[in-house]
């Protein structure tokens, strides 16, 4: 008999991002920064570090974002500097992601001292002011992209524990994990094979959310010269040479856009991501 | 169960603590608090040793360093020449008695160099925060209650953008356009170059100002203020505006808001007493969150618009490897941020037990 | 003229995979001081049906067809006029009264506030009412009861200020969106005891949803079984249980308890029985919905939609098979 008094579960299907306009128009700004970066040499109109125009040319049809104070051609620079704040973000995501999720795995799955311990730390870097220690890193490291990256991921990989370690102590009380535990085959790594669809989904769209995040925390500190040096055209950097020349708007202002639309086209992304999975993961998300 | 004998003095205590009252839970919240401070300066104190930074050669000039009687002397002079652990427990130590330990790079008190730039971030990022609460608010409730349509639509946008905005990139455009373009803003610091700052009693410009009864000197610390904040708070209006709709929205789709819509209620009638109440509780949390970020988020802000303060403090700090001013301020700032989660939690509990038994 | 004519109602809502019918040309009528009870598994579009009297769909949800109200059409009001008639005219109680009411606001506000919105009574005046209601559906000590909020209640004394909440502005059509599904066996009982003395006192028209046939069997005139968002088969109460013709009704009737024992072999059993789950929105088969899970579909059952077919003045079902048939039988046992 199946008069089914039961509540079945109302399973909303994932409404496809592809109908949200936002996360096409994200998309189609990543398509165009990606095909910028590749074909950079090719597409640049000059070499980003050659000093041969003028000094602080205003926009021009010769240099349509003008030139700054070593005659470079900025839309050249620009563009280069997809190259380096693209990939940069993207690995700093994926170290941060990685190092936060086995953290929350070996909380979830240790469960209680192990588990009180690991979380109070996490809580510790959450009060953490992000960027003061992301500064002292890298400056005690030394000012160089890489380190800033080091330094960042210590500061950005609690998020993900603290959501790993929450899908993994749901999915304890899902009966497919019972049953393989009563089998007596729960190793950490049964718990991880079982698991993976699982954690993968949010754990994918918490990293595309924090893409942005990254961004803008690397651009900071390369702005603050504690990033990327020159000569290289990273866009941070390229925003601190337009402070200490504010009256020439140009200088400043093009490579910020460059920030904005990129950190722009990852939020739209990473929240379309958000909406579409099921809402209890999406508030999980989101607090 | 085996009960244990009343007489254990700890396990009362234990009792006690885990208990379900009030005074219990303040207690067991302060005690955390208390441990997650302490954990803030283990972890700064043992990241920063970790790298391989060093500090003597960050604070001595290129001859100094070369002569090793005055780098012997420095290392003796800030405790460098300890073993860590010995350093570390001398730090706390010192911390009980409220010493903060001495800056490298300034080689003043800690304590007194915080006491210096706090109040600066403190001003703006008490400013921010109150116009991130007020605009984002009202976007958030604007945004849920037009959701999907046109109104919703563009402040989804804005708020959006709000959050991807680089900080010191909006800093650099506002002030080249208020300052430079428009001539509507004064220009970079607290006040006007040479201008006396009013006697400190708070080190909040506007707040000393008004206590001395200077009216010119508050006009011009609210003119110098106003473009730092607004920058500051940007950021923070995108993620209120965000959290707030979110929240509204979660509310909106419970079913004591459809029993009250089949009531026949006058539409602001349902959102202002059934809505807003609990969507309100939950930005509480955030709004409390969001503050703390605003004095992180000083840094860059700051850098730009040469506002001395607890960001540009902490930017000669990382620099200068002056490992003490790096605590401080990561301190103080985690203490702020503690302090309100505690505050919210409490808060919390005192608001509505109702919503508590509901859940 | 009956109180309520609901003509071709077809509710469509946003799902992932594009919209979809939850309730699909559906008619029926509820007349004055009748009791209709609409029954069937979940998700068969019983909330969605008595959401769209109310015009209170969720978000994206649009209903088409025509609901006649005490002699007005309603479905295309205004907002405006919308509100003048929910809670004063048509009052609805929610399935779930841990969570219908506000947690935050007294029973006081919550009685009274569409009351003096409504009637643009006094304060007083609207707490004396309320003071009233509660004594009517039974809550002791009502001035308390006024002071306290939702939390400090149990379960089914919840549903009891739910009800007086919907009774506060004298409404001619209440809705009760399975008043006691979500409450203990004993507590259903007081509610049920509750709803057949109003039904005494007041000359209310009432909308029971439930997807327990139990509890309609003596408290409702008609029957109305719904599937997939269509109506399968209506009737008296006394006919509908006694006589179901659709297979569909025939097996809701055979799984409630104390029924099982009645099927005469382990066969007759099995082909009263109801395998499977219903069909999630979006999914609904095509032909008859049920043709799936039905043990005497034909090929008909699969394409073509089924036409009403009327048993009686009163009783008729959707099913070109109509297999419990006098007919039917007759050929059955040949
Ligand atoms: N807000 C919504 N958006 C989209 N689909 C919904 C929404 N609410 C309900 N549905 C779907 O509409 C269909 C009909 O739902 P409805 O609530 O009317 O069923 P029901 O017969 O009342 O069932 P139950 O016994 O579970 O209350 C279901 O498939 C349900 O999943
Ligand atoms: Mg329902």
């Amino acid at each position: 008999m199946t008069m089914v008094t039961k509540k079945m579960k109302k399973s909303k299907n994932s409404n496809s991002i592809w109908r949200q306009p936002l996360a096409v128009v994200g998309i189609g700004i990543i398509v165009i920064w990606t095909l910028l970066a590749i074909f950079a040499p090719w597409i640049a109109p000059y070499n980003p570090n050659a000093q041969d125009a003028a000094k602080f040319l205003a926009p021009s049809a010769a240099h349509w974002m003008g030139t700054d104070e070593l005659n470079r051609d900025i839309l050249s620079r620009v563009i280069f500097g997809a190259r380096i704040s693209l990939p940069y973000s993207l690995l700093l995501v994926a170290l941060s992601a990685t190092l936060g999720s086995i953290v929350g795995a070996i909380s979830g799955y240790a469960g209680g001292k192990i588990d009180s311990f690991l979380m109070r730390v996490t809580d510790v870097f959450f009060a953490f002011p992000g960027i003061v220690l992301a500064m002292a890193v890298a400056a005690a490291l030394g000012p160089q992209i890489r380190n800033a990256v080091i330094a960042i991921t210590i500061v950005a990989w609690p998020v993900y524990a603290r959501l790993v370690r929450g899908l993994i102590l749901n999915a304890k009380q899902n009966d497919y994990v019972t049953a393989s535990s009563l089998l007596g085959s729960s190793s950490l790594r049964t718990l991880i094979v079982d698991l993976r669809p699982n954690l993968s989904g949010p754990v994918f769209v918490l990293a595309a959310l924090e893409v942005g995040n990254a961004l803008l925390l690397l651009s900071g500190l390369s702005f603050l010269g504690l990033g990327a040096q020159p000569p290289a055209s990273e866009w941070g950097s390229m925003v601190s040479l337009g402070a200490e020349n504010f009256d020439r708007w140009w200088v400043g202002l093009f490579p910020g856009l460059a920030i904005l639309t990129a950190v722009l086209a990852f939020t739209f992304i990473g929240d379309a991501l958000r909406d579409a999975m099921d809402p209890r993961t999406a508030k999980a998300l989101r607090d | 169960m085996r009960t244990k004998p009343v007489s254990d003095e700890k396990s009362q205590r234990k009792r006690f603590l885990s208990g379900n009252g009030f005074v219990p839970f303040i207690l067991r919240r302060l005690l955390t608090s208390v441990l997650l401070v302490f954990g803030v300066t283990f972890i700064s104190f043992s990241i920063t040793q970790l790298v391989p930074g060093d500090p003597v050669a960050a604070n001595l000039g290129q001859s100094a360093y070369s002569d090793p009687k005055i780098v012997a002397a420095f290392k003796v002079q800030f405790g460098l020449d300890k073993p860590v652990p010995v350093q570390y427990v001398k730090y706390v130590s010192k911390l009980l008695h409220g010493d903060l330990g001495i800056s490298l790079s300034s080689k003043r008190p800690v304590l007194d160099d915080l006491k210096e730039y706090f109040p600066a971030t403190l001003e703006i990022a008490l400013v921010a925060v109150f116009l991130a609460l007020v605009v984002g608010l009202l976007l958030g409730i604007i945004s849920a209650v037009t959701r999907d349509r046109l109104p919703d639509q563009i402040i989804r946008v804005f708020s959006l953008t709000g959050v991807s905005m680089p900080a010191f990139w909006t800093a650099l455009t506002a002030f080249y356009l208020f300052f430079f373009v428009l001539g509507w803003a004064p220009g970079t610091g607290r006040l006007a170059p040479g201008a006396d700052p009013p006697p400190t009693v708070t080190g909040l410009y506007t707040v000393d100002s008004l206590i001395a009864g200077d009216f010119s000197t508050f006009k011009q610390a609210v003119a110098y203020l106003l473009l730092p904040a607004i920058v500051l708070a940007i950021y923070a209006i995108g993620v209120l505006t965000r959290f707030t709709r979110a929240s509204m929205l979660e509310i909106l789709g419970n079913d004591y808001v459809r029993a009250a819509r089949a009531k026949g209620l006058p539409e602001i009638t349902v959102i202002r007493r059934h809505v807003l109440r609990p969507a309100l509780l939950s930005i509480i949390t955030v709004a409390g969150v969001a503050f703390s970020s605003l004095l992180a988020g000083s840094v860059l802000v700051e850098n730009v618009f040469s506002w001395p303060g607890l960001g540009q403090y902490a930017y000669r700090a990382a620099v200068g490897l002056d490992l003490p001013g790096i605590m401080g301020v990561s301190m103080v700032v985690a203490t702020v941020y503690i302090t309100m989660n505690l505050i919210v939690d409490i808060l919390y509990r005192v608001i509505d037990p109702q919503m508590r038994d509901a859940s | 003229m009956d109180l309520l004519t609901v003509k071709n109602l077809t509710v469509t809502l946003a799902t992932g995979r594009g919209d979809a019918a939850a309730v699909r040309d559906l008619s029926f009528t509820v007349g004055h001081g009748e009791f209709l009870g609409i029954a069937g598994e979940s998700g068969s579009g019983k909330t969605m049906t008595a959401l769209s009297l109310l015009g209170l769909l969720p978000h994206k949800g649009r209903a088409t067809g025509s609901i006649n109200f005490d002699g007005r059409e309603i479905l295309t009001s205004s907002k405006r006029e919308y509100r003048d008639l929910r809670g004063k005219e048509i009052a609805m109680i929610f399935q779930d009264p841990m969570t219908s009411l506000h947690p935050m606001l007294t029973v006081e506000v919550q009685l009274t506030e569409h009351l003096r919105h409504h009637r643009k009574v006094s304060k007083d005046a609207a707490r004396q009412s309320a003071l009233e209601l509660l004594s009517t559906v039974k809550i002791p000590d009502p001035e308390a009861a006024l002071r306290a909020h939702p939390s400090q209640f149990s379960g089914g004394m919840r549903q009891r200020i739910a009800i007086a909440m919907a009774l506060a502005c004298e409404p001619k059509l209440l809705i009760a969106d399975e008043p006691t599904t979500a409450l203990d066996v004993t507590v259903q009982a007081g509610i049920l005891k509750l709803l057949h003395q109003l039904r005494k006192e007041r000359n209310l028209s009432v909308m029971v949803i439930t997807h327990d046939l139990g509890v309609l069997s003596s408290l409702t005139d008609r029957i109305m079984i719904m599937y997939a968002g269509s109506e399968v088969e209506t009737g008296l109460t006394s006919d509908l249980l006694q006589r179901p013709r659709h297979p569909y009704t025939k097996g809701l009737i055979a799984a409630l308890p104390g029924h099982t024992n009645d099927a005469k072999s382990s066969q007759t059993k099995r082909l009263l029985s109801i395998e499977g789950m219903p069909p999630e929105l979006g999914n609904f088969p095509s032909g008859c919905a049920f043709h799936t899970r039905c043990n005497y579909a034909i090929a008909a059952c699969k394409s073509e939609l089924p036409e009403s077919i009327q048993i009686s003045d009163s009783h008729r079902i959707f099913c070109p098979v109509d297999p419990f048939s006098a007919k039917a039988s007759i050929e059955g046992a040949k």
